[in-house]
C-alpha cells in the first residue's frame, strides 16, 4: 500500500514539475510548405540556421504536398482550429486568401513585432503581387519566379544569328524570322515552344505591354472584375502563334513545363519560353548543346516596356496564435529576408531574392558575372516600377480560370476555335467564375 | 429461394452488423448528406462565411455547356472502357481457359497488371504515347505515317486514357471470366460437340448464357470503375485536355473542389455524379438484369 502510495506521489509531483520544463522549451513556430527534394533540403537548412540563431523559438518545417494539397491541409487545419502559424500558399490562391479573414496581414505583423521594415528595399515586382489595393503587404515573398526566353545556341549559330542580348529584348516580329530561318533550313522540328501558356503568353504578355487583364485594376480593387483578355493586342497575339503553328515555327508541348521542357532538351525546337526555375533543370539536364537565356520578346513600337509578373508562392500567416509566438513569427520573416538567407536561397534554387540589399550584395559579389543566365529575370522584372495593370493579377477562381484559359487556347491550337472566339469563349467562362465568387463573399 | 439463417437471440443479429452499420453511416452516410447540404451552400474555404442558396449551383452547372459535354465524354469514356476491357478480358479468358501448358504461370501473369495502381498504369502509357518521348509514339508517326499528338488532338487523347483504363481492368475481368468458364460443365460443351456445333456456336450458345452472371457483374463494375478510379490515370496523362476533351466528372470534381476550393459547385458536381452512377445501375439491375441466367 505504502509503495503504491509513494509511486502515486511521485506520478503526481511529476505532473506539475513537468509544464514547468515544457516553459523552459523554446516556442514552437510551425510552417507547413510545399518544397521538396532539393528545395526542401534548403528550406530545412534556413530553418535549422534561425533555430540555431536564437534559443527562444524553434521553427517546425512539415512538407505538406504539392501547392494545393498545403492549401488544402491549411484550410482544413484552420477550420479544425489546428492551423501552422505559416502556410506557403501559390501565388492564384492569394485572392481566396486575402478574404478568408483567417490571415494576419504581414505588414501588421511586422509593425505589431516591433521591426520597423523598409518595404521600398525589396523587389517592388515582387512585392506588388501580394500588397492589398491600398499598397500594404499582406503576405511574405517567399519563392518567386518568372518566365524568360531559353533558346539553343548552337541552333543558332547554324542558322546564322547572332546571339540574343541578356538584357534588350528582340520583337516579336525577329523571334519570327529567326524561327522561319530555323524551320526553313530544318535545322529543328519546330521554333518554339511555351511553358505554362496562360502564364507566359496571356498574363506576362499582358503586363509586359501594360494592358488589363481584368478590369478594377486586375481585380486589385474590387470582386467585380471581369477578364479582358479578349482586348486587339491578345487576340492579335494568340492569331500571331496560331499562324506560326500552321508552319511550324510554333509547336503545342503541353500545358504544364514537362512537354516543352522535354521538346527543347530533344532539340525538337530552338526556343523555350518557361520560368527562371528552369535554369537549374537544364543545367542539369542538357550536356550535347549550348543553351542561353534571354528576356521575353515584346511588341516592336512599344513605348514604355514594363516589367513581368512573377510566379510562385508566398507565405502567410494564420490567425488564432499567442501574441509570443506572433513575435517569433515575425522574428523568423526577418531572418528570412537578411542577405544572408536570400542569397543562399537565390544560389540554391534560382528563385528571386526578394530584397534589392541582397540582390546588390550578390552583384557586388560577383555572382552574376559568374552565372549571367540568372540576372535576365531579375532585369527583366526590375526595368520598370509596377503600374496599376503590371503589378500582378487579383482574381477569385483563378486556378479554374487558367484551366478555362488553357482549354480554349488548345482548341486555337488544335484549329477547332479562331483565336477571337477562344478568347470570347475564356472571357465569357471565366467571368462566370468571378461571378460565383463575388457571390460568396458579398 | 435464399436460405434463412436463425438466431436465438433476436438482438444478436444486429449487435453483429452494428459495427458494419458504424463505418457505413460514418464513412459512407454522414459524408454524402454533408455533400448534399454544401451543395446548396456557397462557401468560403475557410468556413467562415456560408450562405444558402438554393439550387444556384445546380443552375451555374446545368447552363455551362461545358458541363454538359462533361457527362457526355463521361459516358463515352465508360462505354469505351468497359466495352475494350470486358471484351478483352473475355477473350483472353476464354483462349488461357484453354492453354495447356504452364496454365498457372500464364493465369498469374494476365491478372499482374491489375495489381499496377491507376496513376502508374497512366504514367506507363504516358511513356509509350507521349508524342515528344514516347517510345511507341514515335514509331506510329514514323512507320504509320498517322500525325499521332495526344497533347493537341483530343480524339488521340481520349483513346490514350481509355487505353490506360481498360489495360488495368482486363486483369481483373479476367479473373472473373476464367473463374466463370471454370463453371461450365464440360459434359454440356462435349454434347453439343458432338451434336456438331462449331466452336463459335458452343460459345455463344452454352458458355456465354452460363457466364452472363459474372459478365453482369463485371459490367456493373466496369463502369462504376471508369467513373471513379481511372481519376488516377486522367491526372497523370491528360488532366482533363486538350481542350476539356477528356475532363471526366470526377476529374472536374477533383479541379474544382480540391484545387479550385469551390466547394459548392464541386459538392453539386458530385450529388450529380452519385446520382447518375444510381441511375446507370438500377437501370442496369431493370433492365439487363432479366436476361442473366442464375444458377443451372
Amino acid at each position: 500500500m505504502r509503495v503504491l502510495k509513494l509511486f502515486l506521489f511521485f506520478i503526481i509531483a511529476g505532473c506539475f514539475i513537468f509544464p514547468v520544463s515544457v516553459f523552459a522549451k523554446p516556442v514552437t513556430i510551425n510552417w507547413w510548405h510545399a518544397q521538396r527534394s532539393a528545395r526542401g533540403k534548403v528550406v530545412a537548412k534556413m530553418i535549422q540556421e534561425f533555430n540555431a540563431s536564437q534559443s527562444e523559438y524553434e521553427v517546425v518545417g512539415t512538407f505538406k504536398g504539392n501547392y494545393d494539397e498545403t492549401m488544402n491541409a491549411g484550410v482544413a487545419a484552420f477550420r479544425a482550429k489546428k492551423q501552422p502559424h505559416l502556410l506557403q500558399v501559390f501565388e492564384v490562391g492569394t485572392q481566396t486568401m486575402m478574404l478568408s479573414g483567417a490571415v494576419y496581414p504581414v505588414f501588421e505583423l511586422m509593425k505589431d513585432a516591433g521591426y520597423n521594415v523598409d518595404w521600398s528595399r525589396y523587389l517592388q515586382a515582387v512585392l506588388s503581387y501580394y500588397m492589398n489595393a491600398d499598397g500594404n503587404l499582406m503576405s511574405m515573398p517567399f519563392n518567386s519566379s518568372t518566365p524568360v526566353m531559353y533558346y539553343n545556341v548552337d541552333m543558332f549559330k547554324k542558322a546564322g544569328i547572332a546571339p540574343l542580348s541578356k538584357s534588350e529584348p528582340i520583337t516579336w516580329d525577329e523571334l519570327g524570322d529567326i524561327t522561319k530561318k530555323i524551320v526553313s533550313a530544318d535545322i529543328a522540328k519546330a521554333g518554339m515552344v511555351t511553358a505554362w501558356q496562360s502564364w507566359t503568353q496571356i498574363e506576362n504578355y499582358s503586363a509586359i505591354h501594360n494592358i488589363a487583364f481584368a478590369s478594377k485594376a486586375n481585380g486589385y480593387e474590387g470582386l467585380d472584375c471581369e477578364l479582358e483578355i479578349n482586348n486587339p493586342q491578345v487576340v492579335h497575339h494568340i492569331a500571331m502563334l496560331k499562324s506560326w503553328a500552321d508552319d511550324n515555327r510554333f509547336m503545342y508541348g503541353g500545358q504544364k513545363y514537362q512537354g516543352p521542357k522535354a521538346e527543347f532538351i530533344a532539340r525538337n525546337v530552338a526556343v523555350y519560353m518557361d520560368s527562371i526555375s528552369a535554369i537549374a533543370k537544364l543545367k542539369k539536364a542538357v550536356n550535347n548543346f549550348k543553351w542561353d537565356v534571354a528576356p521575353l520578346p515584346v511588341e516592336a513600337g512599344t513605348k514604355k516596356l514594363q516589367n513581368s509578373i512573377i510566379g510562385g508562392a508566398s507565405l502567410w500567416v494564420l490567425n488564432g496564435h499567442s501574441k509570443k509566438e506572433y513575435k517569433g513569427v515575425a522574428a523568423f520573416l526577418k531572418f528570412l529576408s537578411s542577405n544572408a538567407m536570400q542569397e543562399y536561397w537565390h544560389k540554391e534554387t534560382g528563385y528571386f531574392p526578394i530584397t534589392i540589399d541582397a540582390y546588390e550584395s550578390l552583384k557586388s559579389k560577383g555572382y552574376y558575372k559568374a552565372n549571367p543566365f540568372q540576372e535576365v529575370g531579375i532585369n527583366q522584372l526590375n526595368r520598370a516600377i509596377p503600374t496599376k495593370i503590371s503589378r500582378g493579377l487579383r482574381l477569385g477562381y483563378f486556378v479554374q480560370i487558367r484551366n478555362i484559359i488553357n482549354e480554349e487556347l488548345e482548341q486555337v491550337w488544335n484549329g477547332k476555335k479562331s483565336p477571337k472566339a477562344a478568347l470570347d469563349n475564356a472571357v465569357k467562362r471565366s467571368n462566370a467564375q468571378l461571378r460565383t465568387f463575388e457571390k460568396t463573399y458579398e | 429461394m435464399i436460405k434463412r439463417s436463425f438466431f436465438k437471440s433476436r438482438y444478436l443479429p444486429y449487435l453483429l452488423i452494428f459495427p458494419q452499420i458504424l463505418v457505413t453511416l460514418t464513412f459512407f452516410y454522414w459524408p454524402a448528406i454533408q455533400g448534399i447540404i454544401q451543395s446548396f451552400l456557397l462557401s468560403d474555404p475557410f468556413g467562415r462565411q456560408s450562405k444558402f442558396v438554393w439550387f444556384y449551383n445546380y443552375i451555374e452547372l446545368f447552363t455551362d455547356p461545358l458541363y454538359l459535354k462533361s457527362i457526355f465524354i463521361t459516358l463515352v469514356f465508360s462505354i469505351a472502357v468497359a466495352s475494350v476491357s470486358l471484351s478483352l478480358g473475355l477473350f483472353i479468358a476464354s483462349m488461357a481457359n484453354r492453354a495447356l501448358r504452364a496454365k498457372a504461370v500464364v493465369r498469374t501473369l494476365l491478372i499482374w497488371p491489375y495489381a499496377v495502381a491507376p496513376a502508374i498504369s497512366g504514367i506507363m502509357w504516358l511513356f509509350l504515347l507521349h508524342p515528344s518521348y514516347g517510345v511507341v509514339a514515335l514509331g506510329i508517326k514514323k512507320w504509320l505515317g498517322v500525325n499521332w499528338n495526344p497533347v493537341l488532338y483530343g480524339s488521340d487523347a481520349m483513346i490514350m486514357i481509355v487505353m490506360a483504363s481498360a489495360w488495368k481492368q482486363v486483369s481483373y475481368n479476367f479473373v472473373f471470366f476464367m473463374a466463370g468458364l471454370q463453371a461450365v460443365p464440360k459434359s454440356l460443351i462435349e454434347a453439343a460437340a458432338i451434336d456438331g456445333a462449331s466452336p463459335f456456336k458452343r460459345f455463344w450458345f452454352i458458355t456465354f448464357p452460363l457466364l452472363s452472371p459474372t459478365f453482369f457483374f463485371l459490367t456493373v463494375m466496369n463502369i462504376i470503375y471508369s467513373f471513379f478510379e481511372t481519376f488516377g490515370i486522367i491526372h497523370t496523362v491528360t488532366q482533363g485536355g486538350p481542350g476539356g476533351s477528356t475532363n471526366i466528372l470526377v476529374y472536374k470534381v477533383y479541379q474544382d473542389g480540391f484545387v479550385g476550393l469551390n466547394l459548392g459547385s464541386s459538392s453539386a458536381q458530385s450529388v450529380v455524379l452519385m446520382s447518375l452512377i444510381i441511375l446507370i445501375t438500377f437501370l442496369q439491375f431493370r433492365f439487363v438484369e432479366k436476361k442473366v441466367q442464375y444458377g443451372g
